[in-house]
Parts: C-alpha cells; sequence; structure tokens
C-alpha cells in the first residue's frame, strides 16, 4: 500500500508540472489556435537562468521569483518580435516558427552550458514533514507551487479587469479592439505568462529530472497529452489533465510496462483521446451546421 | 447650423484589391441623428468600418476636428467613437455583465461603471435577468440589446450601429429605436445609423444619406427623402 501510495504522490507532483505546462499551451492556444512546440524549450532555458543565478550565489527563492519575471519578458518579447510578424501568414509558416525557436533554444542551451547533465536544487528539505514516508519534501513542495501559480492565474483571469480583457481578446479580438483594448499587447502579455508559468514548470522539474537541453522533451510530450485530454481549449481541463496524465504514467509505469516504457503511455494518451474524444474532458464541442 | 462631429471627405475604402468606397464625402452635426441607406451590399457596413480604422482608407476623416483615418480602432474608440457592429460582436464566451465591464474598458473614469450597469438594466430589464448568464446563449433580440448597451458603456459622444434591427422582432426593433431616440435626446449622444429597414430609419433620423454602390447618391432631411418619390419606390415600397 506504502509503495502505491508512493506512486500516486509522485504522479502527482510531476502531473501538476505537467498541467502548469499544458495551461501554458492551452493560453497560447486560446489566444493562436495553434500549439507552441517550443513551449518546453523556453522553460528548459529558463530553469539554466535560475541555475546560473543560484551558481553565483544568489539565494534560491530570489533566483525563482527572477526567472519567473525575466521569463516573461523574454516571453513577451518571442511575441513582439518573432510571431506578431506571422500573424496573418499561413498555419504552417507558425508551426515553422515554432520548430525553429525550439532548436535555437535546445542548441544556444547546449552551446552557453554543454550538454553535461547537471543537478538543480530543491528549495525544499530533504526529508519530508511529519515523518511521512510515501512522499518526499520535494514532491509536496512542487505540488504546493503548483497549485499557488495555478491559484494565481486563475485568480488573475477571473477577477482583474487585465484579466478579464485578455480572455476578450483571445476570443473576439474585433470586438475587442471596438471596446478599445490593445489586442496585440494583450496577446504579448498571454505569452509573457505562459512563459513564466512554464517556468515554474521547469524549475520544479528540474530536480526530478535533472538539468540538461533535452530535459522538457519528454515533460512537454506529457503536457501535450494533458492538455489534450483535459480538452485544448479548456485551461481548467488542462490542469485536471495533468494531474490524471501524472498519475497515470507513474501507475502504467510501475506496475503494467516498466518505467522504460512510461513515455509511450503519453502518446497512447494522445492518440486515443483524438479517436475516442477529440474534444477531451472538458473541451468544447465544436458542431457546425451544413 | 451647429458644428460638425464627423466631417469625412472623399472617403475610399476597400478590401484587397477591390474598392468598395468611391469617395464618401458627408458631415454629421453633434446631437444628431443620422441614417446611411442602401441596399445589400451598397457600402454602409464599409463606411462604418472605415470610419473606426477597421479597414484600409484613403481621404479624410474628421472626428471633433481631429484626424482619426490611419489610428488604430482602439484609438478611435479612446476618443469617444462606440461601434455596434454588424453580426453584433458578442464575446460569447462570457457572462453578459462581463460583456458590459468590456463596454466601460477604454472610459477614462472608472467610478461610475456600477452605476452605468444599473441605467443598462434598467433600460434593457432582460438583461438584467441573465446578467450571469453566458452571452452566447442570449437569443439574437438579447445579443443585439446587449451590442447597443455594451457601445453605451463606454459613453461616447458618436454611437456608429450597424443594422440594429437585422433579424429582430418588429416589437424588439420598435424598441431598440425608442432606446436610440432617449440616449439621442437626454445624453446628447449622436447617432450614426445604417439600416435596411429605411422606414424605420427615416422615421428615427434628422438626416438620411442613400448610398448605392459605393457612393451617396442622394442626402436630405429625412422627411424630404421619405416624400421622394423614387426614393419611396425604391427602398419603401409603396
Amino acid at each position: 500500500m506504502d509503495a502505491f501510495l508512493h506512486q500516486v504522490f509522485a504522479g502527482l507532483a510531476t502531473g501538476g508540472i505537467y498541467a502548469s505546462l499544458a495551461l501554458a499551451l492551452v493560453m497560447i492556444h486560446n489566444a493562436t489556435r495553434l500549439v507552441n512546440f517550443a513551449q518546453g524549450e523556453m522553460a528548459m532555458f529558463a530553469t539554466y537562468l535560475c541555475w546560473t543565478m543560484i551558481q553565483s550565489g544568489w539565494p534560491y527563492w530570489g533566483a525563482f521569483i527572477a526567472t519567473v519575471v525575466l521569463s516573461f519578458v523574454l516571453g513577451v518579447a518571442i511575441e513582439r518580435i518573432l510571431i506578431r510578424p506571422v500573424e496573418r501568414a499561413p498555419v504552417l509558416t507558425t508551426v515553422v516558427v515554432f520548430i525553429g525557436l525550439l532548436l535555437v533554444l535546445n542548441s544556444v542551451a547546449g552551446w552557453i552550458y554543454t550538454y553535461t547533465i547537471k543537478s538543480f536544487p530543491s528549495p525544499f528539505p530533504s526529508k519530508a514533514p511529519f515523518g511521512l514516508t510515501m512522499v518526499s519534501a520535494h514532491e509536496l513542495g512542487a505540488i504546493a507551487v503548483t497549485l499557488l501559480v495555478l491559484l494565481l492565474v486563475f485568480l488573475f483571469f477571473r477577477f482583474t479587469p487585465l484579466g478579464l480583457a485578455m480572455r476578450a481578446a483571445a476570443q473576439n479580438p474585433d470586438s475587442s479592439r471596438l471596446v478599445g483594448i490593445r489586442v496585440g499587447w494583450m496577446l504579448a502579455l498571454g505569452w509573457g505568462l505562459a512563459a513564466a508559468i512554464g517556468a515554474t514548470a521547469g524549475m520544479m522539474v528540474a530536480p526530478i529530472v535533472f538539468l540538461d537541453p533535452n530535459m522538457m522533451t519528454g515533460v512537454l510530450l506529457y503536457a501535450f497529452a494533458a492538455a489534450l485530454m483535459g480538452g485544448i481549449d479548456s485551461p481548467g481541463g488542462a490542469v485536471v489533465g495533468g494531474f490524471i496524465v501524472g498519475v497515470l504514467e507513474n501507475l502504467v509505469g510501475a506496475y503494467l510496462i516498466g518505467t522504460e516504457l512510461k513515455l509511450t503511455v503519453a502518446l497512447v494518451l494522445i492518440v486515443g483521446v483524438l479517436v475516442v474524444r477529440p474534444a477531451g474532458l472538458f473541451g468544447r464541442v465544436i458542431v457546425q451546421r451544413v | 447650423m451647429a458644428a460638425a462631429l464627423l466631417e469625412v471627405r472623399n472617403l475610399r475604402a476597400g478590401y484587397g484589391p477591390t474598392e468598395v468606397l468611391h469617395g464618401l464625402s458627408f458631415s454629421i452635426e453633434e446631437g444628431s441623428i443620422s441614417a446611411l441607406l442602401g441596399a445589400n451590399g451598397a457600402g454602409k457596413t464599409t463606411t462604418l468600418r472605415a470610419l473606426c480604422g477597421m479597414v484600409r482608407t484613403s481621404g479624410e476623416v474628421l472626428f471633433a476636428g481631429q484626424r482619426i483615418d490611419g489610428k488604430a480602432t482602439e484609438d478611435i474608440v479612446r476618443m469617444g467613437v462606440a461601434h455596434v457592429p454588424d453580426g453584433r460582436g458578442t464575446f460569447t464566451d462570457l457572462t453578459t455583465e462581463e460583456n458590459l465591464r468590456l463596454g466601460a474598458y477604454a472610459r477614462r473614469e472608472h467610478g461610475s461603471v456600477a452605476e452605468d450597469y444599473e441605467r443598462m438594466y434598467r433600460l434593457f430589464p432582460i438583461l438584467s435577468e441573465r446578467r450571469h448568464q453566458q452571452a452566447g446563449t442570449l437569443s439574437g433580440g438579447q445579443q443585439q440589446m446587449l451590442a447597443v448597451a455594451r457601445a453605451l458603456m463606454l459613453r461616447p459622444r458618436l454611437l456608429l450601429l450597424d443594422e440594429p434591427s437585422f433579424g429582430l422582432a418588429p416589437m424588439l426593433v420598435k424598441e431598440i429605436f425608442e432606446v436610440m431616440r432617449d440616449i439621442n435626446r437626454t445624453q446628447k449622444v449622436t447617432i450614426l445609423l445604417v439600416e435596411q429597414n429605411a422606414a424605420m430609419a427615416l422615421k428615427l433620423a434628422d438626416h438620411a444619406y442613400l448610398v448605392e454602390t459605393g457612393s451617396i447618391i442622394m442626402s436630405g432631411p429625412s422627411r424630404d427623402l421619405m416624400n421622394d418619390d423614387a426614393v419611396r419606390r425604391a427602398y419603401l415600397g409603396y
């Protein structure tokens, strides 16, 4: 039983990380109708920035917050400089830009930091509180940080005028302009937020998967599976999907197919959801009259 | 004659290589109600879109003495031009009240926004019952009211209305037109209205312009157009 609970908690911890990254994917998707393939690499790069700061003597949480802020700024800059020019371009053009961004970030990280695997510190104590044995302190901490981030994002979109304007701009750009919303800037802010959320996911997952330029490849696949499972246009669904995928991946890996084949769980889920229920658990089914 | 709030000189606009407006000129007095009449495809909607910078234009548009042609839509709206677009432009996933809140987004002072919700709910009581409902679930008529209310939340100086009667039951058309008249009189909002329902529009408006294939072919006080034989035959059907 203890081993089983241990797997569930480990799954929830990584699930929270998938949830954050899936949320970032959904945010960009809702604004652009496209999936940002570079989301994982952006998070990876942010994690390296955090590592650099910690190496040069910054305290962990100072580096953490600085990284989140810096990622936000970089996300806004990426939208303004790279995505804006292809705003009206055909879908494939934008997809190529995303893939280009993925490759550039991956290679630049490898060039600066080399491909040697590095360890990344966890801010949480090595022993879990209250004498818990089936869960590590980092897992508990990662779950807490994830839930806090998700809560903040929810409150921002639900209760602030800027959050409302961003939702409006994503769903109806023309009408948004007609009420005076600067739609271009709202999209850029969305990129910034997605980058910042992704950065927290990167920093939380790095102590588990270790730091290297390819660390997010697998994580991004799980996040895709999570976003699809919850419904690619549903932020809440992405979060639920993230936790489900995390737990499922761990249990299936531990009890059914072994850890080597774990990544196939993501692929099976992606294909399965697309075949059986393309709108996902909470996505909107688009019915078109013909 | 009162000062012109909107002055349009030789306005041309189009989509891609196709020119739709071939040099429109007209001016609208502060505090008046004007109507643009014409058949489908005459360029009425494009005229309104051109005024708001939603299509590429050439020519001059002056609002309260300032050039607004070539400005971004958001900036024109911030000067006090509200636009009820063709197709209503509802934010379907947001609630009725969130739609109204967005209407006030570009307003400089936000102190009286809550007060204005209540004003809108008094004008359109049905919206009050639906305030926490997703706007996409409202009926066409309710969405039209919401679109008008959203535009009024800006407290605009100029209100542009694109086919407010489109797809509505006659009762609702009457109701919306009465609201228009009321806000024009009590709040001195200048209104430019695009309509296919020429009879209703002429009754409401002080001044009317007849648009045909991208040009204004006739203009004058509504009463004169109403009594014009050619207009009667072509647009009023008697």
